[in-house]
């Protein structure tokens, strides 16, 4: 006798709406856990304020990627002139708008 | 029959079709996979990064001022403030101390700061995480600079900064303006930069015009400048994004392009034999488009599911490697899973639907063709 089986289809809308569950699943964790980082913001921007910090620490290798808001356009060429970008944080993290608009002014 | 049951009909019949050519099928839905797990990676880790830079930074000074010598930034002299506190909206203005310290045994960075509220007493340091992490820093031991006098000296670690801080304390050394002047050398008369407080948030840039009127050596950085400093570097168009989607782009691309292309010989045979035993153009097109759905819901469920996982329990752990560079202190967090749905959404839109027009374009040209002619090639 040949064993019960489920249609394919069956089985693969049961894989589909359990996909959909677990990943609704996950969103409502990622909802409580923005839910409950209020305070760990709250320290973070404390600090922030407290210390007089303007950026996150990302990288740490480069200054002007420690600080990319601080950064003027030439920090990462100052070896010497015409010198390679050496950083590799530096490939990633482009200037920040705000050197190229004060560039122009 | 109705029309679900014709669905799913014909939903069997291309589940059965997929699992004849399995080796095949298997190794696409797990490359298709990837792709979306690496773009889902991408967009789950800057959107996160971004909104918390957001919440975070809105604290930061509201305007800075630096001093330019040569195109670089120079220390500033604290003889400016009182002419920026002069000008017309300021409310206050306090110098910022910080630098750079190389730690040669370590082989680290640190950001040294003098806090603008309650700095520690003199001789000690407060810490970040990632620091005590790297140097192996406690509370109560001592830790060694050396100042550029070329002596060594010491402060005694009295606090390390909370681990889920991390992103904007990592690497700080916190400590006394007397220490910093003298570790640095940096005299009364000089500080890094100045930050500034107005009384009505509106009139920054105009106060930063006057600053740069008055004190034509210097440049202003307002709080919205750092803002989307973030901003435009966590944007898809940032380094960041464009280094990591640029490769799994190329892959759908080439994805959607061979199945575009045109179907494979076997293929072309399968719609040949289904229109000669009656099956209508329209059921040939609906069974290659449930083939699309079925890989590429397949992946992107997949995918998306996987990169959460990624990004948020394992602090994106594959993204470090790119991150890291030649960074001996790396902070380690736990991004908080701020979700931008219409990015999902425009994930699902641009990797769903693509895929599956492009599976069922080539059939539609198959289909409308005598069967006798695709059977015979």
């Amino acid at each position: 006798m040949t064993p019960f089986l489920p249609r394919r289809s069956t089985l693969y809308l049961t894989f589909v709406a359990l996909s959909l569950l677990v990943l609704a699943g996950l969103f409502m964790n990622g909802a409580r856990r923005v839910a409950a980082s209020g305070p760990r913001l709250a320290e973070e921007r404390r600090q922030v304020r407290a210390y007089g910090l303007t950026d996150l620490v990302l990288f740490t290798d480069a200054r002007y990627t420690r600080h990319p808001s601080m950064a003027d356009r030439n920090a990462p060429f100052q070896d010497y002139p015409q010198a390679l970008e050496h950083f590799p944080s530096g490939s990633l993290m482009p200037p920040p708008p705000h050197v190229r608009f004060h560039e122009r002014r | 029959m109705s029309a679900v049951e014709r669905h799913r009909n014909i939903l069997d019949f291309t589940l059965a079709s997929l699992m004849r050519r399995k080796g095949k099928n298997s190794a696409l839905i797990v490359v298709y996979t990837l792709v979306v797990f690496v773009l889902a990676s991408a967009l789950f880790f800057t959107q996160a990064i971004r909104r918390e830079a957001g919440l975070v930074l809105t604290d930061a000074p509201e305007l800075v001022v630096q001093r330019l010598v040569a195109g670089r930034h120079d220390l500033i002299p604290t003889a400016y403030l009182e002419k920026i506190r002069d000008i017309r909206g300021v409310t206050g203005a306090r110098s910022r101390l910080w630098g750079y310290y190389y730690d040669a045994t370590v082989g680290a960075n640190y950001t040294l700061e003098v806090p603008l509220e309650a700095p520690p007493p003199e001789g000690s340091v407060i810490v970040g995480e990632g620091l005590a992490r790297t140097s192996g820093a406690a509370v109560d031991s001592l830790m060694p600079f050396r100042t550029t006098r070329g002596e060594i000296t010491t402060f005694a670690v009295s606090k390390i900064l909370p681990s889920d801080s991390s992103l904007v304390s990592a690497d700080l050394v916190l400590l006394s303006e007397k220490d910093f002047r003298e570790m640095f050398g940096v005299d009364r008369a000089h500080a890094t930069d100045l930050a500034v407080t107005v009384r009505n948030k509106k009139e920054i840039p105009v106060i930063a015009r006057k600053i740069a009127e008055a004190l034509p050596d210097t440049r202003t950085i307002s709080r919205d400048e750092i803002l989307r400093t973030y901003d435009a570097v966590f944007s898809w168009r940032g380094g960041i994004m464009l280094a990591l989607l640029a490769g799994a782009v190329l892959a759908f691309v080439i994805f959607a392009w061979d199945r575009a292309a045109g179907l494979s010989a076997e293929e072309r045979k399968e719609i040949g034999i289904l229109k000669a035993i009656g099956w209508e153009t329209s059921d040939v097109l609906l069974m290659k488009f449930w083939e699309g759905v079925a890989v590429s819901l397949t992946a992107f469920l997949l995918g998306i599911v996987a990169a959460y996982v990624h990004v948020f329990f394992a602090s994106a752990g594959l993204f470090e490697p790119v991150l890291k560079g030649w960074s001996v202190l790396y902070p380690r967090f736990r991004l908080v899973p701020f979700i931008d749905f219409p990015q999902v959404a425009a994930l699902f839109f641009l990797t769903v639907v693509p895929y599956t027009v492009a599976t069922v374009i080539p059939s539609w040209r198959a289909a409308t063709v005598d069967p006798d002619a695709v059977m015979r090639g």
